[in-house]
């Protein structure tokens, strides 16, 4: 950890009205959870589908993707980066710096207002509450390590995060049951449903299976994060 | 004292034709429109749009061989739909294409270089958003009409019903061009930041289909369907299809829409206003981007 680098991360990514645009999507989630909860249609049913489809199907890849891609692709594309790696600080470290910073920003943006959420429309009935936030964080960090990892790797990392979490997880998850079990988002989902006693939180992938590919994924994306970034060539930026 | 006197030293005058402002609103056009696909620029940025665009053809294809093998005309995709069936496709191109068209000479400062030439800001702005439009028409319109020219050569039954869904559906895919691209210019010109365009794009998209069906099961399931159907107009694709369901007579391809002709024409109001919204608002912003 380089507490100059994860400094100048947090400015990029907090500085000026970029703080509100990731501040705006958690309050929809919140604002909807108030919503129903005044309207007194919270019951358990419905708070899960919402911390389903809203919190972990919508919330997290988009600001996994969001912090995931912008700790790094900005610096790589303008050049910036060479003024990090030409000090003498290990490419590791700068790896693992950015990604704990994307996984703080995640923790902050999309896990604690789910669980915020969880507890306006819930409360802890049925350990829903819990389940999700921890759900949500093991996917959080699983998806911040890919999306790091597509940021080194490719000049197109949003386009392809966004063709990995949209098409892959939810387009093709909808026709074919092999697509949906091979995502983060299932194996979130698995976590949380091995949380809580609900019955309405189902996932078609186990638990040991589950936690093994999330550890994996996280592992393998950042190795190869710190590899790619060992002999990154910096091109004009287009 | 000093005398000052401003000299001839013989610098020609342009005395030709000025090609006007036609020719400006055409060249700027063209220029956007080919920057919409990454023409003329590296392979880099052509790879994004075009791999879209066959991910786009490929349901068109497959209905069509299902068409042809199981000679039932069923299994060919409904006109109006398919642009909705691949609403998460066509997402993608706007949010990656539009930060292309309207961030990157507000990042790089360049749009006062624009207006010191006599380019009107309105045409400037009109020039982005019909080329954005025409790309996303294209993006629509091809696979649809291969899904025509496929219904025709396997004999699909009824002609005439064809050629009137398929006309149709091309209105639809203007209307969807038009919404989609205004939405689209408008987050990205206020987003200029590399990577933040597209995020906050898609972030529109995503966010506000996630919480129009949200409400719109929890609407139903009340048995509330007028609130589900008015909720639909809260999100693109769903506001779009309104106006194809009720004002041009298709199938429903979204989850609800609000009842009988008002409902429509208070969508298509909506559309309107988003479009003349955008080109207002992207006017004032260009416009002061212009002055620095």
């Amino acid at each position: 950890m380089n507490p100059t680098i994860a400094m100048i991360t947090f400015r990029a990514m907090l500085g000026r009205r970029r703080a509100l645009l990731l501040l705006g999507l958690p309050l929809l989630l919140l604002a909807l959870a108030a919503g129903l909860r005044m309207t007194g249609t919270n019951d358990l049913e419905i708070s899960t589908v919402v911390l389903q489809r809203f919190g972990i199907a919508t919330l997290l890849p988009l600001l996994a993707l969001i912090a995931g891609t912008g700790v790094l692709a900005p610096e790589i594309d303008d050049g910036q980066i060479m003024y990090v790696l030409t000090k003498p600080i290990p490419r590791q470290v700068i790896v693992l710096t950015k990604l704990a910073v994307a996984i703080v920003l995640v923790t902050l943006f999309a896990v604690l207002p789910a669980f915020l959420a969880g507890l306006v429309l819930t409360g802890m009935t049925a350990q829903v509450t819990p389940a999700f936030t921890v759900g949500m964080l093991v996917g959080g960090i699983a998806y911040s390590a890919l999306f790091v990892a597509l940021a080194v790797i490719s000049r197109n990392a949003v386009t392809i995060g966004l063709l990995y979490a949209l098409v892959w997880e939810t387009l093709l998850g909808n026709f074919a049951p092999g697509a949906k079990s091979a995502s983060v988002q299932q194996w979130a989902l698995s976590v949380a449903d091995a949380l809580t006693d609900a019955s309405t939180v189902r996932s078609t992938v186990d638990l040991p299976v589950a936690l093994v590919l999330l550890a994996l994924v996280t592992a393998i994306g950042t190795a190869l994060a710190v590899v790619r970034l060992r002999s990154l060539s910096v091109a004009s930026a287009e | 004292m000093t005398t000052s006197a401003i000299h001839d030293i013989g610098y020609r005058h342009y005395d030709g034709r000025r090609l006007g402002r036609a020719y400006v609103l055409r060249s700027l056009f063209v220029h956007n429109l080919r920057a919409a696909f990454g023409l003329g620029r590296p392979a880099r940025a052509k790879v994004m749009p075009f791999l879209l665009a066959a991910i786009m053809m490929l349901p068109a294809v497959g209905s069509i061989a299902a068409v042809a093998l199981t000679k039932q005309p069923e299994a060919l995709i409904r006109y109006s739909s398919y642009a909705p069936l691949l609403q998460i496709v066509i997402a993608i191109f706007l949010a990656t294409q539009s930060p292309v068209l309207a961030s990157r000479e507000l990042r790089f400062h360049v749009v006062p270089m624009y207006f010191s030439r006599p380019v009107g800001h309105l045409d400037f702005v009109l020039a982005k958003l019909a080329a954005l439009a025409t790309a996303l028409l294209a993006l629509m319109a091809v696979p649809v009409t291969l899904l025509y020219v496929g219904g025709l050569v396997t004999r699909v039954p009824g002609p005439r019903d064809q050629l009137l869904h398929y006309l149709g559906g091309l209105v639809g895919c203007v209307l969807f061009a038009l919404v989609l691209a205004s939405i689209g210019l408008v987050i990205a010109a206020f987003t200029p930041r590399r990577g933040f365009g597209v995020a906050a794009v898609i972030a529109v998209y995503m966010l506000s289909s996630a919480v129009v069906v949200i409400i719109q099961e929890l609407a139903e399931a009340q048995t509330n369907f007028a609130l589900a159907g008015w909720v639909g107009l809260a999100t693109p694709f769903n506001l779009v299809d309104i106006v194809q369901v009720r004002l041009l007579g298709t199938e429903a391809a979204s989850r609800a829409q609000p009842p009988g002709v008002t409902g429509g024409v208070v969508a298509l109001a909506v559309c309107a206003a988003l479009v003349a919204g955008a080109t207002a608002v992207l006017y004032a912003r260009f416009r002061k981007a212009g002055l620095s």
